[in-house]
């Protein structure tokens, strides 16, 4: 009896423990969003000082900003983990 | 549960085949990932059927689509890897075609399973390897020893680009993986968010609760409406990323030691 209290209240835990988890795993969400403010901030700020050589960064643009994206979004699965399995 | 946000990603045979005890039915994944490999190369072949030195609609759209990917490939690798360009144009037009697909409802989002991804990502990091090999023999080790750095930090720099090269197929895939998976939950939830607050008797009973439930609910709508937006955007992006950084990786095979 005492035995399956004590592992029902640990499942319990458990589960709090997971889902107080993804909440702090999705932090790095924000911080990648910092990271993505930065990159967008500094390539407007230059795309205005010299509008004729913006386009041309495109693809660099998009690369720094998959590199950065993709940390957020693994912070995203481990949340996703966390909860759904 | 109706509101379930990972239902929608369930694999469900459509035609059972086993083979030897080996389950290979043709599921509702491969259904889509047919559907566009088919409509993909299909609309491309309708659209040149009739080439005219003029070209019409379909015509012009479809030498921009393969100007632009042309062009994203030429600027990363190089007139020398365009023997590559078929490998790239394929992966790009499969990519966004199946997550255009995705964005029906009831739809089967191919590239939510990590497997899938997985399997491109392998195959052009394992292609990296094979033809930097082939190409340029002992010289392609050249990659994980950048130039101009002092050599009391060589080592380490020498770690580090080889944990990295060790690591960019898991972020290959993962990349277009969880942005698929997390904007379809997103979507979905809410979705559900629509359902449950104009139905939600959270406020107490009474004409007011219902006004304020329902406007909520409204809210939630037009969020749905603008996330939808966003999500053909990531569905173009990420395919246009995923393409991008092969294009970008098969640089290093072609000529190692450059960057």
């Amino acid at each position: 009896m005492e035995l399956e209290v004590a592992t029902e209240l640990g499942n319990l835990i458990a589960d709090a423990g997971s889902a107080i988890g993804a909440g702090a795993a999705c932090m790095g969400v924000g911080a990648a969003g910092v990271g993505l403010g930065v990159l967008f901030g500094n390539f407007v700020s230059a795309a205005i000082r010299n509008p004729a050589a913006a386009d041309g960064q495109f693809g660099r643009l998009i690369f720094g900003f998959a590199v950065t994206e993709a940390m957020g979004v693994f912070s995203l699965v481990i949340a996703f983990l966390l909860l759904f399995t | 549960m109706a509101t379930d946000p990972i239902h929608q990603f369930e694999i469900k045979r459509i035609v059972p085949i086993d083979v030897g005890g080996v389950d290979l039915s043709f599921t509702n994944s491969a259904l889509f990932m047919v559907l566009s490999a088919v409509v993909g190369s299909g609309l491309l072949m309708w659209a040149t059927m009739h080439r005219r030195l003029v070209p019409a609609r379909m015509q012009s759209a479809a030498e921009m689509f393969y100007e632009f990917v042309a062009k994203m490939h030429r600027d990363a690798v190089g007139s020398e890897g365009m023997r590559f360009f078929p490998l790239v144009f394929t992966l790009f037009l499969f990519i966004l075609m199946a997550n255009l697909f995705g964005m029906f409802p009831y739809f089967f989002t191919v590239n939510s399973h990590i497997i899938v991804t997985a399997t491109m990502a392998l195959f052009v990091f394992f292609l990296v390897i094979g033809f930097g090999i082939w190409r340029n023999g002992f010289r392609f080790f050249k990659i994980f020893v950048p130039d101009g750095i002092p050599v009391a930090v060589l080592p380490f720099i020498v770690l580090i680009e080889i944990l990295s090269f060790f690591t960019r197929p898991l972020s290959h895939a993962m990349r277009l993986f969880a942005n698929m998976l997390a904007g379809h939950i997103t979507l979905k939830v809410f979705g559900g968010f629509v359902i449950s607050l104009g139905q939600s008797t959270i406020f107490g009973a009474g004409a007011v609760s219902t006004i304020v439930g329902v406007g909520m609910a409204i809210v939630a709508l037009i969020a749905t409406v603008a996330l939808t937006a966003l999500e053909f955007l990531v569905a173009g992006l990420q395919a246009y990323i995923f393409a991008m950084l092969t294009s970008i990786y098969l640089s290093d095979a072609v000529h190692p030691g450059d960057h």
